[in-house]
């Protein structure tokens, strides 16, 4: 189970966004989460053996790097990744759960199946509507949640994103203050720059699909005011078409039998 | 044979569970095994080898790694997370019994084409009779799995915390020497995360359990105020759909023969896969 699994995961869930939300999940796996694979992790591989500090007194440096790296910038990526990508699993489930009942309506026979078979309703795509649109607005601002608590978690932590190259360290069993030398420090300031920029164009992302479902949410609901009179809602035009077809049958049906017996 | 393997393995139990019981296999492989492999094996990566004491003698780096870390957190969360999701497989087990059943029944009948075979295959089972208490023992075992493994895990490492210095006094080692230990803090935030992740996954168990319970009861219920009610199986389904077009064929057969056909032909009412033609 790894950044791929989770990959093929989200994938599904592309299918019922909408263009931001799929632009957003784009950025997430190319900008993010392969950067942090193929390129963040080898810089942070030697973070703690190249952590050198002017002292033979051993502890000193487990000690200091302990007290300099609470968590370590790749794990703290990886953990707002998986966090910031969750909220997404929300809205598989929400339209696993309609595909179920549309199953299950289709299977009884009913009246109001609209696909020729279940492969179809598997294949159906789900407009962002109703509670589907609760679901995946409630989503998005989760996922802005995490993106900002992640954020300053780590402005908080790291008094900014600059790395610093040198360590001025007295924990015990350090004799007095000793220099602790960092290792990779530019190297590592380059790609934390890297990824709050993106972090941050997620966040815009977010910001603006959140925009748009509310915007898309009045425009609607401005138009079913307008035309709420004129068109009845979409099942009971079914059904009153069904009830139509009915009576036609039946009228034809009495017509026959008038016809037999006479 | 690796986590992508074992996700495969239960995927397919997936289908068969109960919403709770997929909402706990997406938290476990997500929040659990997803962390696990991307971030706490890394962690925990160089655990021994910065493991430094405050002491030349050889072997009393080894000795006194060995007396405070007799397995490590990141073994101990993967034989925890393998054991807490194989009871899945019983279900699995059983639900390909019962499928299998079913086929060996739709030959009997003569209804051995592959679509049928097909049906059997795809349709989901419902959580009734024996594959109920199947279901009920796995997600018992689940639970008992995690309450071992966090017992195990206080037991040997009181507190949940790790601790920055260990004071060991293990032969070779001269007298009592000061250990370091690498990343401690970072050790205790991953502890602290699989931890809360271990109680969620125990609460969700806890709730699936009472669901079921629940459900059956009500169940029970239905059934002493109806007994006709259509089983829960495959052949269930099919005998009540059935059923319904033959109360609706002795309907129409009260009136004309050639009627009969007539409202056939253009009923609502369907054999599965064919077109909707009131639609």
């Amino acid at each position: 189970m790894d950044w791929g699994a989770l990959h093929t995961i989200l994938g599904g869930v592309n299918k019922h966004s909408t263009s931001i939300g799929k632009i957003w999940l784009t950025v997430l796996f190319i900008f993010r989460i392969m950067i942090l694979v193929v390129a963040a992790e080898r810089v942070w591989g030697d973070e703690q053996q190249d952590f050198v500090c002017n002292t033979l007194q051993p502890g000193c440096r487990n000690v200091c790097y302990d007290h300099f790296f609470p968590i370590s910038h790749i794990r703290l990526w990886a953990l707002q990744l998986i966090f910031v990508s969750t909220p997404a699993l929300l809205v598989a489930m929400h339209v696993a759960y309609r595909r179920h009942e549309k199953k299950r309506q289709f299977r009884k026979g009913d009246q109001k199946c609209e696909f020729k078979d279940i492969e179809e309703i598997r294949k159906q795509r789900f407009r962002i509507e109703g509670s589907l649109w609760w679901t995946y607005t409630s989503s998005i601002f989760f996922r802005l949640v995490f993106e900002a608590v992640f954020m300053y978690a780590f402005y908080f932590m790291y008094d900014g994103f600059r790395m610093p190259r040198l360590m001025k360290c007295n924990a015990w069993p350090c004799p007095n203050t000793v220099d602790c030398f960092v290792s990779r420090p530019t190297e590592k300031t380059v790609f934390t720059i890297f990824m709050i920029a993106v972090s941050s164009i997620c966040i815009l992302l977010n910001v603006a699909e959140l925009c748009y479902l509310l915007a898309k949410f009045f425009l609607r609901r401005s138009k079913n005011a307008g035309n709420s009179k004129q068109q009845p809602n979409h099942e009971n035009k079914e059904e009153t078409k069904q009830n139509e077809m009915n009576e036609l049958i039946s009228d034809s049906c009495q017509n026959t039998v008038i016809g037999f017996t006479s | 044979m690796n986590w992508a393997g074992l996700y495969t393995v239960l995927s397919g139990v997936n289908r068969h569970s109960t919403a709770i019981g997929r909402i706990w296999l997406s938290v476990i492989f997500i929040f659990r095994i997803m962390v696990l492999v991307v971030a706490a094996e890394s962690v925990w990566g160089d655990e021994k080898s910065a493991f430094t004491c405050n002491t030349q003698q050889p072997g009393c780096n080894s000795v006194c790694y060995d007396h405070f870390f007799p397995i490590s957190h990141i073994r101990l969360w993967a034989l925890q997370l393998i054991l807490v999701t194989t009871p899945a497989l019983l279900v699995a087990m059983h639900v390909a019994y019962q499928q299998h059943q079913e086929k060996k029944l739709l030959m009997l009948r003569g209804h051995a084409d592959a679509k049928h075979m097909e049906e059997v295959k795809k349709h989901k089972m419902r959580i009734a009779g024996s594959l109920w208490w199947t279901y009920v023992c796995s997600v018992v075992f689940r639970l008992l799995f995690e309450a071992v493994f966090m017992y195990i895990f206080y037991m040997l490492y009181p507190g949940y915390q790790m601790m920055r210095l260990v004071k060991c006094e293990a032969y070779p080692c001269p007298n009592t020497v000061d250990c370091f230990i690498s990343r401690p803090t970072e050790k205790t935030i991953f502890t602290v995360f699989m931890l809360v992740t271990s109680s969620i996954c125990i609460v969700l168990n806890m709730a699936e359990l009472v669901y079921l319970v629940v459900r059956a009861c009500a169940r029970r219920s239905q059934h002493h105020s109806n007994p006709s009610s259509a089983k829960g199986s495959f052949y269930g389904h099919k005998h009540s759909s059935e059923y319904k077009q033959n109360e609706i064929n002795q309907l129409l057969t009260e009136q004309d023969g050639s009627l009969k056909d007539m409202l056939r032909r253009n009923s609502g009412l369907l054999e599965k896969g064919d077109r909707c033609s009131a639609c």
